[in-house]
């Protein structure tokens, strides 16, 4: 099924001070769309979850916002390096972030299982040397 | 009780916001890890906080906060602070550090944010 709205957004390595740029954006362009309530609140922190991963962790990647009838859709990409343990990044309390995330106030381990826990479907996938792809999914009433 | 309330139990001072201190306030959280509030945080509340980044912010706008609370003094910088002004938000700060901030809420009738229910089967007491 084709998106009724579709956008993406670049995410730099290591962009700290931009970092949650692109899930302001996402929030507000939902708002516009009618999306309120429960739901707009669970994207949000969800991207903003996602987003933050993709500073602190990838080489950079990409962020996608697909609006359908039914659901939102969030798709991350990244060029790598890959997550060698999916098991233990999903651990709460489980980090690997390094002291500049931690100074901001991240890299507790929380952030993919809260986009679990937020998501309705949440799908994670990983190669080392490849990229992560993570895919989430918001039912609309 | 209000924000008025609050700025009037913390000795605070307002920096942004001023127009919207009859918001009615019944819960609060402190933290200075954005990654447990994100991750435990459910409605419209306050935050307490020393951390002055604009993650502080950001995390504020994710979670729809109503105020954020600067602890110990600590003042954000001023692109810190428009950027709360352009998304409603009020924010005050207070000489109190973050525990007796806390304390004086807590006593006056300000309580925590329910923590989740499958927080029940952990480990830590």
């Amino acid at each position: 099924m084709e998106p009724l709205f579709k956008t993406s957004y670049e995410v730099a390595r290591a962009d700290y001070t931009s970092a949650g740029r692109a899930s302001a954006d996402i929030k507000r362009r939902l708002k516009q769309l009618g999306v309120g309530g429960d739901v707009l609140r669970r994207v949000a922190v969800a991207s903003y979850e996602v987003e933050l991963n993709l500073v602190i962790h990838s080489l950079g990647g990409e962020l996608e916002l697909n609006v359908f009838p039914d659901a939102v859709q969030l798709v991350s990409a990244d060029r790598g390096p890959g997550i060698p343990d999916l098991a233990m990044a999903m651990k709460e309390g489980y980090s690997t972030a390094n002291d500049e995330a931690r100074s901001l106030g991240f890299g507790a381990g929380m952030g993919l299982p809260n986009m679990k826990r937020n998501a309705d479907e949440f799908n994670i996938e990983s190669t080392v040397g490849v990229g992560t792809t993570i895919t989430m999914r918001f039912h609309l009433a | 009780m209000t924000i008025a309330d609050m700025v009037r139990i913390l000795n605070a001072k307002v920096l942004i916001g001023a127009d919207k201190l009859d918001t009615p306030v019944y819960t609060a959280c402190c933290s200075d890890l954005m990654s447990d509030v994100l991750a435990f945080v459910d409605e419209k509340t306050v935050l307490i906080t020393g951390l002055t980044n604009p993650h502080v912010v950001r995390t504020s706008e994710m979670l729809d906060l109503k105020c954020l609370v600067f602890a110990r003094g600590k003042i954000p910088t001023q692109d810190i602070l428009e950027s709360a002004e352009e998304q409603g938000l009020v924010v005050i700060a207070t000489k109190l550090t973050a525990f007796s901030a806390c304390g004086v809420l807590y006593e006056n009738g300000l309580r925590g944010v329910p923590v989740p229910e499958e927080w029940d089967s952990r480990e830590g007491g």
